[in-house]
C-alpha cells in the first residue's frame, strides 16, 4: 500500500464512519456480518487452536530435556505464547484468508457489477452501508474468536501433553497457571481488536476499488489477503513494542 | 427540467467531454445518442454525480448540482430514479427487497404500506407475483423491468436510464422503450436514455442530442433525425443497409 493508497485508504474510512441513514437497517447489517465472521469462523478457529495448542506443547516438551527445566514450564510457555501471540495472530492470519477474501469478492462484484452506483444514486453513503457494519462486526468478534481460540489452545496443550505422555495433567495445570500475568490477557485482546480492524477495512478498502471484470475482483482479493496479513504482522510487532 | 452547461470531462489525457450544453425537459423522454466512445455514458455519469467534471455545471429545475458535497446532493439524489445498463439488483435480495431497499432507507412508511408500494411497482411493470424471486432467477428483460420498478419506488422527478435495451431481443426492447415512455409521461418525469439502439431513437426520441468525439453534434426529435443532411449523424442512425434504405423512403 503506497502512500497514495493509504490516503485513499483513510478518506474511505471517514466515509464509512459517517452517520447512517437509518440505524436500524445497519444494525441488522451488523448482526449479519457478526454471524458471518464470529459464528461462521468458529468451527476453523476451533479445530486450527486446538491443534496449534498440542503441537506446541509436544515441541515444548522436545526441547526442554534437561532434568533441571521442570515440566511445568511446557504449561508456561504454552500458556504465554498462546494468548500473547499464537491465538490473535495466527488466528487473524487465518481469518485475513476467509474472512477478508470473502468480503474484497464481495464488494469489489458489487462495484464490477454497478450494485455501488446504484446505492450511491439512491443517495445512500455506500461506504457506510457496506463496510461499516463489517468493520464493527470485525472488532467485536475477532477479539471473541481469539478469546476462544487460547482457551481452545491451552486445552489442545492439555490434550496433547497428557496424551502423548510428555507432561503429566497436574505439571500441565499447574505450569498455566503459576505466575500468570492477567496483563498478558489486555495484550491479546488489544491485538484482536486492531486485528479485527484490519481484516475488515483493508479487504473492503480492496473490493471498493476495483476497476475491471472477474480478474480483477480475484486480483484484489488476492491482494487484500497479502496486504491484510502483511499489516497484521506489522501491528503485531508495533502493538507487543509498546504494551511490554 | 435538467440543464447542463459546458460540461468537460477528461481521463488522464484523453478529453471525452468537450464544454456539452443542453435543457431535457420534463414529461418527455430524452435520447442521449452517440458510437462508443463518444461520450454518452460519461455524461450522464456527470449528470448524476457519478464522476465530477472539470468545468461545467449541472441544474436540476435550478438547483445547482455539481458543487454540491455528498450530504447535500442526497437530497436531489431522493428524486432520482436510474435504470443500469447491467440493471444492478442487489444481487442477494428477492425482487421484493430489490424494490422495497430505498423505501427501508428512506421512509417511515409500515411493512405493509411499503409491500403495496412494491407491488403497484411490480404491477407497472407487468411483473406481479415475482417477489420472491432473487435476480439469477431473472431474465434480462425482466431484470430490466425491475431495475425500472426500484427506480420508480421513491416516485422520482428524474430517471435516468443507460443502455436500457442492451443484451435484449427487439421484441423486449420495445416493450422497455414503451415503459419507459409511458412512466415518463404519466409522472410527468424528466427522463434521459442513452442508447445507440435505432428502435428507440425512432420510437420514443422526443427530444435527441447526438454526441460525436465529445461534442453536441446536432440535437432535435426522432421526426426531424430522418431528414438530418449531417453526415456524421447518417453514418450513425442509418448505418445499416436496412436503416438506408428505410430513409430512402422516408
Amino acid at each position: 500500500m503506497n502512500f497514495t493508497n493509504f490516503g485513499k485508504y483513510i478518506l474511505l474510512l471517514k466515509a464509512a464512519f459517517r452517520r447512517p441513514e437509518k440505524t436500524k437497517i445497519y444494525l441488522k447489517a451488523i448482526f449479519q456480518q457478526m454471524d458471518f465472521i464470529g459464528i461462521g469462523s468458529l468451527g476453523l478457529i476451533s479445530i486450527i487452536s486446538t491443534f496449534i495448542g498440542a503441537v506446541m506443547t509436544l515441541q515444548i516438551a522436545f526441547q526442554l530435556v534437561s532434568d533441571l527445566i521442570p515440566k511445568t514450564i511446557i504449561g508456561s510457555v504454552n500458556r504465554d505464547s498462546s494468548i500473547l501471540e499464537l491465538s490473535p495472530t495466527i488466528s487473524a492470519i487465518v481469518l485475513a484468508g476467509k474472512i477478508g477474501s470473502a468480503i474484497s469478492s464481495e464488494i469489489g462484484t458489487m462495484r464490477v457489477t454497478e450494485q455501488i452506483d446504484a446505492l450511491e444514486i439512491m443517495g445512500i453513503n455506500a461506504p457506510g452501508y457496506l463496510i461499516l457494519p463489517k468493520i464493527l462486526a470485525g472488532i467485536t468478534m475477532v477479539p471473541v474468536l481469539v478469546i476462544i481460540a487460547m482457551v481452545l489452545s491451552l486445552s489442545g496443550g492439555y490434550l496433547g501433553g497428557t496424551l502423548s505422555g510428555a507432561v503429566t495433567a497436574a505439571e500441565y495445570m499447574q505450569g498455566i497457571t503459576t505466575d500468570f500475568n492477567p496483563y498478558t490477557l489486555t495484550v491479546m485482546l488489544v491485538k484482536a481488536f486492531v486485528f479485527g480492524f484490519i481484516i475488515t477495512s483493508v479487504p473492503a478498502y480492496e473490493g471498493f476499488y476495483v476497476k475491471g471484470g472477474a480478474v480483477e475482483v480475484a486480483q484484489a482479493s488476492t491482494r487484500a489477503v497479502v496486504v491484510s496479513c502483511i499489516s497484521i504482522l506489522a501491528c503485531d510487532y508495533i502493538v507487543t513494542q509498546l504494551l511490554l | 427540467m435538467i440543464e447542463i452547461k459546458d460540461i468537460h470531462k477528461s481521463f488522464g489525457e484523453n478529453e471525452v467531454l468537450k464544454g456539452i450544453s443542453g435543457k431535457f425537459e420534463e414529461g418527455i423522454t430524452n435520447l442521449i445518442i452517440g458510437g462508443s466512445g463518444s461520450g454518452k455514458t460519461t455524461l450522464l455519469k456527470c449528470m448524476i454525480g457519478l464522476h465530477q467534471p472539470e468545468q461545467g455545471t449541472v441544474y436540476y429545475d435550478g438547483r445547482e448540482f455539481t458543487q454540491l458535497n455528498f450530504e447535500q446532493r442526497i437530497e436531489i439524489r431522493k428524486e432520482i430514479g436510474m435504470l443500469f445498463q447491467g440493471s444492478a439488483l442487489f444481487d442477494s435480495m428477492t425482487v421484493e427487497e430489490n424494490i422495497m431497499f430505498p423505501l427501508n432507507m428512506f421512509t417511515d412508511q409500515t411493512r405493509s404500506e411499503k409491500l403495496d408500494r412494491v407491488n403497484f411497482c411490480l404491477e407497472r411493470v407487468n411483473l406481479e407475483g415475482k417477489n420472491k424471486l432473487f435476480p439469477a432467477e431473472l431474465s434480462g428483460g425482466m431484470k430490466k423491468r425491475v431495475g425500472i420498478a426500484r427506480a420508480i419506488a421513491m416516485n422520482p422527478k428524474y430517471l435516468f436510464c443507460d443502455e436500457p435495451n442492451s443484451g435484449l431481443d427487439p421484441k423486449t426492447s420495445i416493450v422497455i422503450d414503451e415503459l419507459i415512455k409511458e412512466i415518463t409521461e404519466e409522472y410527468n418525469t424528466t427522463t434521459i436514455v442513452v442508447t445507440h439502439d435505432m428502435n428507440s431513437v425512432m420510437g420514443i426520441g422526443d427530444y435527441i442530442m447526438f454526441l460525436h468525439e465529445g461534442k453536441k453534434f446536432w440535437e432535435g426529435s426522432n421526426k426531424e433525425i430522418a431528414k438530418t443532411d449531417i453526415e456524421e449523424l447518417n453514418d450513425f442512425v442509418f448505418a445499416s443497409r436496412f436503416m438506408k434504405a428505410a430513409k430512402g423512403k422516408m
